[in-house]
């Protein structure tokens, strides 16, 4: 590699750290618009037009507040935990394409080097929290620990199930092979001339593999702890959990690693069950930011709406309902390939199983609340006319 | 014994609990509460319970005030509900000198009474809402509050330490707008009520955390001394307006809502359905409002007569009881407050025990204690 090369490499890191940084920047921007909506308040507006700079200025506080390190804290562990957190989610962009030529460096094992980059940062949230010599920060690492490692199960065969489908691990690919061979054309040619197998659908996963999707975004939630699984943050019971000690520039590297995290996950989606950067007249990143975007703020939605769920409860969704059902993803996906059945059958399949899911949750969770409605004779009227 | 076996490696570990200190600089302690925790990985095995953070000697301090002064001393005890504080306390010493409050009083405050138990189950359900992880309902509850509170400075100019409730009456009537003030203000209060009850009340994942946590059965709650919401939770139909009514409440109609398993989630529901009822009472109250002086006399310097009395009213929190004994001088010999908070908190060690610790934030939750008063 010559000096040339090296120099432009950095410069595209550097651009890659500045472009996410800008998406951190509007994350944290439409989040607190968005909820601020939700509740009926305005969110920011004081900073700018919209208060389009509140999160500029949220970034100065945190960088010019005092960074407080406790004195009986693990020095090194502490310092290093929150770069454990950062470093891997950023570097798992590196691999992300945001268009059909827009990315860093796409790699044929794209997925593979994903799924390996996201466990990395439950280290860093153990380190966190053990380093920093706090009992909520031990429980909270601890918690981490024990419900990424649970759903990462059920995100690493829902990865699968899509490998198995698209017979690849090239996210290029694999967005590409989703659309109609007209608007695929270009990336699949080249990985056939490079010699990739794989399996042109033509539909975007979502269609065919409804329930991938929703196992995705479910495991995701959880990989980014967002409410209703927001267990190892839980702000009413460990006050932060591994970031209980952690202040001003140190907290705000966290901070940007959730949030990047949170994007990662919409961007997953996006390019594994919603074709990716295809779409209609706009341009093709327009595409790619619009469907991150779409799922990005349903999180928030979803944020806004559910209480917590305790760890228990937790822990019996993950383990009794999502990893079988994401092996069931995994067994119907291959029944597909194998047999070479057509696709509409395994629509037919995942809705089923879906379906499924849906009793359970309904026998599980809703029909306990219907009779409790019944018992004590309340039904809750429907507001129109509040101002 | 060979060596071997003393290698086992499960010999060599012993098992500790964790201490954690929850409080009293906690997000959910609901205000300066603090509690030890022993807890066995995420199960709470033993909790316990120090107050005294807030501890101002409020009784103490009585004993150097004149009566009217006392007002502003039981404001301070529960500040989420005032004027209910002020009321008691009021009751106590015109019960003591004979003196009845002038009608047109009585309702000024069975109104603002009701309003402000509204407005802390209000508090209580956003910030319930709170600790079970749920951050929206705690806006729209405080928007419903929030107009209360504009009402409470309209009429007494201030937002929370009203002092406007005087021995034999009220400080001075009520804005002449009062009626369009509180016709605009039911009807938004009534949209809030049932905004805040959609939004939380049967939700799914607050049902899942709430619903048989913390349950207590009626016999035990009853030795704990428990009163309010908490015991009708436990399917006990015990309230003070109705078992030894005070004021005008006999003249109103109005239901007592209870429930059945006495666990955190009947709490709240008891808490919702009372406002519902609190709205009923409010309106009639304000029908039947008459005109008229609002202070029984003009008495600058209060002296009750030799005694003691002890009065109890129906609080947002419970039962509170004021034990008042009077030398006959122009300052109180003795006030003792029974406050509702103190009596449900006593329970909390009980309650969580072989809970999660999510649970136990939850459980606190729902008792709806205030520390001011618990501490007094």
């Amino acid at each position: 590699m010559s000096l040339l090369d090296a120099l432009l490499l950095i410069l595209a890191l550097l651009i890659l750290f500045t472009a996410l940084s800008v998406v951190v920047l509007s994350l944290v921007w439409i989040e607190r618009k968005f909820l601020g909506r939700l509740q009926r308040r305005l969110g920011p507006t004081r900073t700018g037009p919209f208060g389009l700079i509140q999160p500029i200025a949220d970034a100065v506080k945190l960088v010019l507040k005092e960074d407080l390190i406790p004195s009986w804290s693990d020095k090194a562990i502490f310092w290093v935990a929150p770069l454990l957190v950062l470093v891997p989610s950023f570097m798992i962009w590196v691999t992300i394409p945001a268009a059909k030529n827009l990315v860093l460096r796409n790699l044929d094992l794209g997925l593979f080097v994903i799924v390996a980059l996201l466990v990395v940062s439950i280290l860093g949230l153990l380190l966190a929290g053990w380093g920093s010599a706090n009992k909520y920060g031990a429980l909270g690492g601890l918690r981490s620990a024990a419900q990424l490692v649970s759903y990462e199960v059920p995100l690493v065969m829902v990865v699968v199930s899509v490998a198995i489908l698209v017979q690849s691990l090239d996210l290029r690919v694999i967005s590409a092979s989703q659309v109609p061979w007209g608007a695929a054309e270009p990336v699949l040619n080249e990985a056939r001339e490079a010699g990739a197998n794989f399996n042109h659908i033509g539909l975007p996963l979502v269609v065919i593999f409804p329930l991938g999707l929703v196992l995705f975004l479910l495991a995701g939630l959880a990989e980014v702890g967002r409410i209703p699984f927001d267990i190892y943050f839980a702000e009413s019971e460990i006050v932060g959990g591994p970031f209980v000690e952690y202040s001003g520039a140190h907290w705000s590297v966290f901070f940007l690693a959730e949030y990047i995290n949170t994007f990662l996950v919409g961007a997953l989606a996006a390019l594994l069950f919603l074709g990716g950067w295809y779409g209609p007249f706009l341009p093709e990143w327009l595409w790619f930011l619009l469907k991150t975007y779409l799922v990005v703020i349903l999180i928030f939605w979803i944020r806004g709406t559910l209480p917590r769920l305790r760890i228990d409860q937790l822990m019996t969704f993950g383990w009794k309902a999502m990893i079988p059902l994401s092996f069931a993803g995994v067994v119907i996906a291959s029944l597909y390939r194998f047999y070479d059945w057509p696709a509409w059958s395994l629509s037919v399949m995942s809705l089923a199983i879906l379906g499924v899911v849906g009793y359970w949750i309904y026998r599980r969770y809703t029909q306990p609340v219907v009779k409790l409605a019944k018992i004590y004779g309340h039904r809750p009227r429907r507001v129109s006319n509040v101002s | 014994m060979s060596a071997m076996e003393n290698a086992d490696p499960l010999s060599q570990t012993h098992h500790v609990d964790l201490m954690l200190n929850m409080g009293p600089q906690h997000p959910s302690t609901h205000g300066v509460f603090r509690m030890l925790l022993r807890v066995d990985g995420e199960v709470v095995v033993d909790a316990e319970p120090h107050i005294g953070y807030l501890h101002r000697g409020s009784e103490k301090l009585a004993e150097g005030e004149q009566y009217h002064q006392v007002v502003t001393l039981f404001d301070r005890m529960d500040y989420i509900s005032n004027f209910n504080n002020e009321w008691v306390y009021c009751r106590a010493v015109e019960k003591l000198m004979g003196i009845e409050p002038p009608e047109r009083a009585e309702h000024i405050r069975v109104i603002l009474g009701e309003l402000n138990r509204v407005a802390s189950h209000l508090l209580f359900l956003g910030t319930f809402g709170l600790d079970a992880g749920a951050m929206t309902p705690v806006m729209f509850s405080f928007r419903g509050r929030e107009r209360v509170q504009a009402l409470f400075e309209a009429v007494s100019g201030a937002r929370m330490m009203h002092n406007y409730l005087h021995i034999g009456g009220l400080k001075e009537d009520v804005p002449d707008n009062f009626h369009s003030l509180m016709n605009g203000l039911l009807s938004e209060l009534q949209a809030d009520v049932e905004e805040c009850d959609r939004l939380l009340t049967f939700n799914e994942v607050f049902v899942a955390r709430s619903k048989n946590v913390g349950a207590i059965d009626l016999q035990t709650a009853l030795d704990y001394g428990w009163t309010g919401p908490c015991i009708r939770a436990c399917g006990l139909e015990y309230d003070v307006r109705r078992a030894e009514p005070y004021s005008i409440y006999p003249r109103f109609d109005f239901n007592i809502p209870i429930a059945r398993d006495g666990d955190c989630w009947d709490r709240y529901f008891v808490r919702v359905m009372e406002m519902y009822e609190s709205l009923h009472i409010i309106r009639q109250a304000l029908k039947e409002m008459p005109e008229g002086p609002v202070m029984a006399g003009a008495r600058r310097l209060i002296r009750p007569p030799k005694g003691d009395v002890y009065v109890r009213a129906e609080n947002p929190r419970g039962e509170i009881g004021v034990y008042l004994v009077s030398d006959g001088t122009d300052k109180p010999y003795r006030v003792k407050v029974r406050p509702p908070s103190f009596c449900n908190l006593s329970a909390l060690r009980q309650l969580v025990k072989n809970a999660y610790i999510a649970d136990a934030v939850v459980i606190l939750g729902s008792l709806d204690i205030v520390l001011g008063e618990v501490d007094r």
